[in-house]
């Protein structure tokens, strides 16, 4: 039994936040203003101070609340990129929210909840923590995707989110109870220690029933159906949201408890995550071909990249997780960026977001211009761009473990990704002018700005996040 | 300076330019002017340099020279250059072209200056980094970000389907390159490294190194290219501005070549000797093949980016002879026709830029109003067909030599290439210069201008002296190349004597 001031400071974060989320509900329905900035600033502050709080010195790993919940430096490796995702797309959120009129005090709260889950689900070690943090994450976005009530689409698109993902959900919980009952114990190393040496077909059974819950959740193929309307439907900030944070949360996990819980059953797995991984990376770069809308093929494109991601785990070795969470990092950064442009997309009073709009856009705003398409070159994966070092560390583990075939349909597919990231480059400089795209505020092109550099200047100094991710990925072993 | 040495300097010298280029503000004459100068003084300054280095160089040393190192990603990939026999004369000709280059888009390029002469600098960066780097990873990185200046450059300032042929140009590059991407992680995992002189050293198993080639082949054969994965370069020799198709006929087209040098031929020798039959049937029906298209076309850049596929077939085909005649042809084929075949295209671009078009037909009886002009033409096409005294003969010879020593057939079907190229070049001369000039728009077409004389000046001097005068080239690389043979002839005699052992 450890001490409870132990337990409360390897919690400082997820404190942080529930305890802020409820304070700022206080504050903002005793004020009832509208157009009330402040609770997103206080918002803000939170997830800054939480983020802060994960570089305390804390010894490397601590189990707590009953083994339910651990802190280590994989998850506080996860938590940064979801608490920094959240706290960007916050930051992002407030122009555009305001402008629509729909700047309520309801969204930074949802925000603070959902981001709340995710630190959940990222520390859960056991089945009950995993399935509290992702309904905790869950029910705030499905709030969130709906957030613009009078938008005919975005209303579709809460409702059909909340439609599958209750489903999904429900198939999660079903693969928990088999594993629970075949197992004869919720804890993930529990249920490694008990399948060990002795798998028996209603584990694996479970394991097919829980990652597909989790694909859901990463929106990978075959379970990927609800993402390109939902990033389409929900308000724009919304969508960078959920292009952002919840993808590191539900990665994350996904990793944990395959390292944790099931190398008993690698072959298993591993067919499992090659198939959805490979299904992924096809799907994500034939699909987005046709698309005109960009944050429709945000969503193929982020449908790909989960694909790319995945082909890290494949091995299963300490490499290739280390691999996907450099990759997670790189994909966060450029998610960020792109969706930072999508919302400096506004002529006169109207946010636009198809691929025309942005025609000549290099004559019109050059930087902008720039940007984006070296944002677009990364998400391709080309050299010296900070996408390309994402592949080059999920590839090169699973070449060293043998998956010669994985990998080479890999990149051949990344070839045809690269197609309508060109295309959008092709639009910006090759195309003629079209109208000219009205100012943004300053933190929406700070945030492009920023994430710019980071992806053009990361192969000058790559070694902090290196280190970051390989001292993360040791810590899960 | 800050533990940098001179090749570093190199590299990062154009960056330098084009961060310039880049505070310059505004869009009118003044700026355009500035950016101008700006470039042409940074790639002046970056020729010096490598001058400068060449000075440092020493052709009696067959390893590595003016290596510098620092760690990179990790302690395993590298940040490493150095220059041998080999990779020094493409740095050379890299720095000296880029000049050409600039004060060739002096007066045709007018619309947005400022972002064409940051792509030029960007992407001298990455050619010389191509052949400066030391790690296979590093190396991997410049090779491929040289991708995005030159689709900007082909799609922004480029012809009529310039989106067509950049799109192809960047996806058939690419979809090679990432197999190669591929072999390089395998062999990462076999030598635990990236570093290219451990890989050197590194005895890869054969049936290993067979995919390992067929990998790296897939890249370097589309950048050479080499038929069948030739049909993006015609259209991006087409489209491109005239300053692009020469950095693509000049250097481009030449990484691939020494790619095969660096990596395949050294690292791969069993496996190279096993295909060597496959790529001089590949080399044969490009020589023989694109030399007979070259014939037909009406447009007299395609005619040139054809003959361009026809002379790196020689080049394959010597590199593959696997041995000391063959290889050093090979490389002083692919200088020569560095300086050949760009100064082909800025004749081109000449006559472009006073016509704005490049069919064939709309030209004729160009020796009476432009007598200069024809003359650098007439040197140029005879340097093209590979005629004595000039240097194209040089490595056209030696490559035929160390083809007939590998395999007379090869040489004997190759040969026939040269009287094609001697047809359809000598055919393209005749129809543009010589004739009677009876189009009327023709009528008032003037010579070449100051501008043009310096440009082409001195790379007609330099063709008719390396023609006569082959030796300093074929001294430079002839220790590293040397060195190169005498470990492949070891390599293959190793596994020779194991295959000998086991029946």
């Amino acid at each position: 039994m450890t001490p409870i001031s132990f337990a409360l400071a390897h919690t400082l974060p997820e404190l942080i936040l529930a305890g802020g989320a409820l304070v700022l509900l206080m504050l903002g329905a005793f004020r009832a203003g509208k157009g009330d900035w402040i609770i997103s600033e206080l918002a803000i502050g939170l997830l800054g101070i939480a983020l802060l709080t994960l570089f305390f010195p804390l010894e490397g790993k601590a189990l707590i609340w009953d083994g339910a919940f651990i802190d280590d430096t994989f998850g506080r490796f996860m938590k940064g990129l979801a608490l920094m995702g959240a706290l960007v797309s916050l930051l992002l959120s407030r122009e555009y929210m305001a402008r629509e009129k729909i700047d309520q005090f309801e969204f930074p709260v949802l925000i603070l909840l959902a981001t709340t889950g995710m630190l959940m689900l990222i520390s859960a070690q056991n089945l009950i923590g995993l399935y509290l943090g992702l309904e905790l994450m869950s029910l705030a976005l499905y709030v969130v995707a709906a957030f613009h009530r009078d938008n005919v689409r975005a209303s579709e698109a809460g409702l059909k989110y909340f439609v599958l993902g209750a489903l999904s959900s429900g198939m999660l919980l079903y693969g928990s109870s088999l594993i629970y009952g075949f197992a004869g114990t919720v804890s993930f190393t529990g249920i490694a220690d008990a399948i060990h040496g002795n798998v028996s077909i209603g584990v694996v059974f479970g394991l097919v029933f829980l990652l597909a819950g989790l694909a859901f959740k990463m929106s990978m193929v075959p379970f990927h159906m609800w993402t390109p309307d939902v990033y389409e439907g929900a308000p724009t900030p919304v969508t960078a949201f959920f292009a952002s944070a919840p993808k590191m949360a539900a990665v994350a996990i996904t990793l944990r408890i395959i390292i944790t819980a099931f190398p008993g059953v690698t072959p298993q797995w591993q067919q499992i995550v090659v198939f959805m991984s490979l299904l992924s990376m096809a799907l994500g770069s034939f699909a987005a071909i046709g698309q005109t809308n960009l944050k429709r093929l945000m969503a193929y494109s982020s449908i790909g990249h989960m694909g790319f991601a995945m082909v890290g785990l494949v091995p299963g070795t300490e490499q290739g997780i280390r691999g996907v969470l450099i990759y997670m990092a790189i994909y966060l950064t450029m998610t960020l960026g792109a969706f930072a442009a999508l919302l400096s997309m506004r002529v006169g009073e109207r946010y636009v977001e198809t691929i025309p709009d942005l025609a000549g856009l290099s004559r019109t705003n050059g930087s902008m211009a720039f940007f984006l398409a070296m944002t677009m070159f990364s998400l391709a994966g080309i050299p010296p761009l900070a996408g390309f070092f994402a592949k080059l560390y999920v590839f090169q583990p699973a070449i060293d473990a043998g998956f010669y075939w994985l990998a080479t349909i890999g990149v051949l597919l990344s070839v045809v990704s690269t197609f309508y990231y060109l295309r959008i480059v092709k639009v910006i400089y090759f195309d003629a002018p079209a109208e000219a795209f009205s100012p943004v505020k300053r933190e929406v092109t700070g945030v492009l700005w920023v994430a710019s550099f980071g992806i053009l200047l990361f192969w000058v100094y790559p070694a902090p996040v290196l280190t970051a991710a390989t001292n993360a990925a040791k810590s899960l072993f | 300076m800050f533990g940098f040495g001179i090749l570093s300097g190199l590299i990062f010298l154009p960056l330098v330019g084009a961060a310039f280029i880049l505070a310059l503000r505004g869009d009118d004459e003044a700026t355009r002017r500035n950016a101008r100068w700006a470039a042409l003084v940074t790639t002046l300054i970056t020729f010096g340099l490598s001058l400068v280095a060449w000075s440092r160089f020493d052709i009696t040393n067959p390893g590595f020279q003016l290596v510098e190192q620092k760690e990179w990603l990790g302690a395993t990939i590298l940040y490493k250059l150095g220059v041998d026999g080999i990779s020094m004369p493409f740095v050379l000709l890299t720095t000296f072209l880029m000049p050409f280059c600039i004060a060739s888009s002096w007066e045709t390029i007018n619309t947005r200056v400022r972002e064409y002469m940051i792509a030029f600098l960007v992407l001298e960066t990455l050619m010389i980094g191509v052949f400066g780097a030391l790690d296979l990873m590093l190396f991997y990185v410049f090779f491929e970000g040289g991708l995005i200046p030159m689709f900007l450059i082909i799609g922004i300032w480029g012809g009529k389907r310039r989106i067509y042929a950049s799109f192809k140009f960047f996806l058939y590059t690419l979809a090679g390159s990432l197999l190669m991407l591929l072999a390089i992680f395998a062999m990462y995992g076999v030598a635990g490294t990236t570093d290219i002189v451990t890989l050197l050293k590194t005895a890869f198993p054969v049936g290993m190194q067979k995919y390992l080639w067929l990998a790296f082949f897939a890249s370097f054969a589309v950048k050479m290219p080499m038929w069948p994965v030739h049909t993006w370069l015609p259209d991006a020799h087409v489209e491109a501005p005239t300053a692009g198709s020469v950095i693509l006929a000049g250097i481009l087209l030449k990484m691939g070549g020494y790619g095969f040098l660096r990596f395949s031929l050294p690292m791969f020798p069993d496996a190279s000797q096993y295909f060597a039959p496959l790529v001089f049937t590949l080399s044969i029906i490009a020589i023989v093949y694109t030399s007979l298209v070259a014939l037909v076309q009406e447009d007299m850049k395609k005619l040139i980016a054809y003959s361009s596929v026809a002379h790196m077939g020689f080049v394959t085909m010597g590199i593959f002879a696997l041995n000391q005649q063959g290889v050093q042809g090979a490389v002083f084929q692919m200088v020569s026709h560095g300086i050949v075949s760009g100064a082909l295209f800025l004749c081109v671009g000449v006559v472009y830029d006073r016509m704005h078009t490049r069919e064939i037909a709309a030209y004729g009886g160009l020796v009476n109003r432009m007598p200069l002009y024809a003359v650098a033409l007439l040197v140029f096409t005879m340097a093209n067909v590979g005629l004595p005294g000039t240097s194209g003969f040089v490595g056209e010879f030696l490559t035929l030599i160390g083809a007939f020593n590998a395999n007379s057939w090869v040489a004997l079907f190759a040969t026939t290439g040269v009287i094609l190229s001697a047809a359809y070049a000598l055919y393209l001369y005749r129809r543009v210069v010589f004739g009677v000039l009876d189009k009327p728009s023709l009528k008032t077409i003037k010579d070449l201008s100051a501008r043009e004389i310096a440009l082409l000046a001195p790379l007609l001097v330099l063709t008719i002296y390396y023609g006569v005068q082959p030796g300093p080239i074929l001294d430079a690389c002839a220790a590293s190349v040397t060195l190169l043979v005498k470990n492949l002839d070891s390599a293959l005699a190793v596994t020779k004597t194991a295959a000998v052992a086991l029946h």
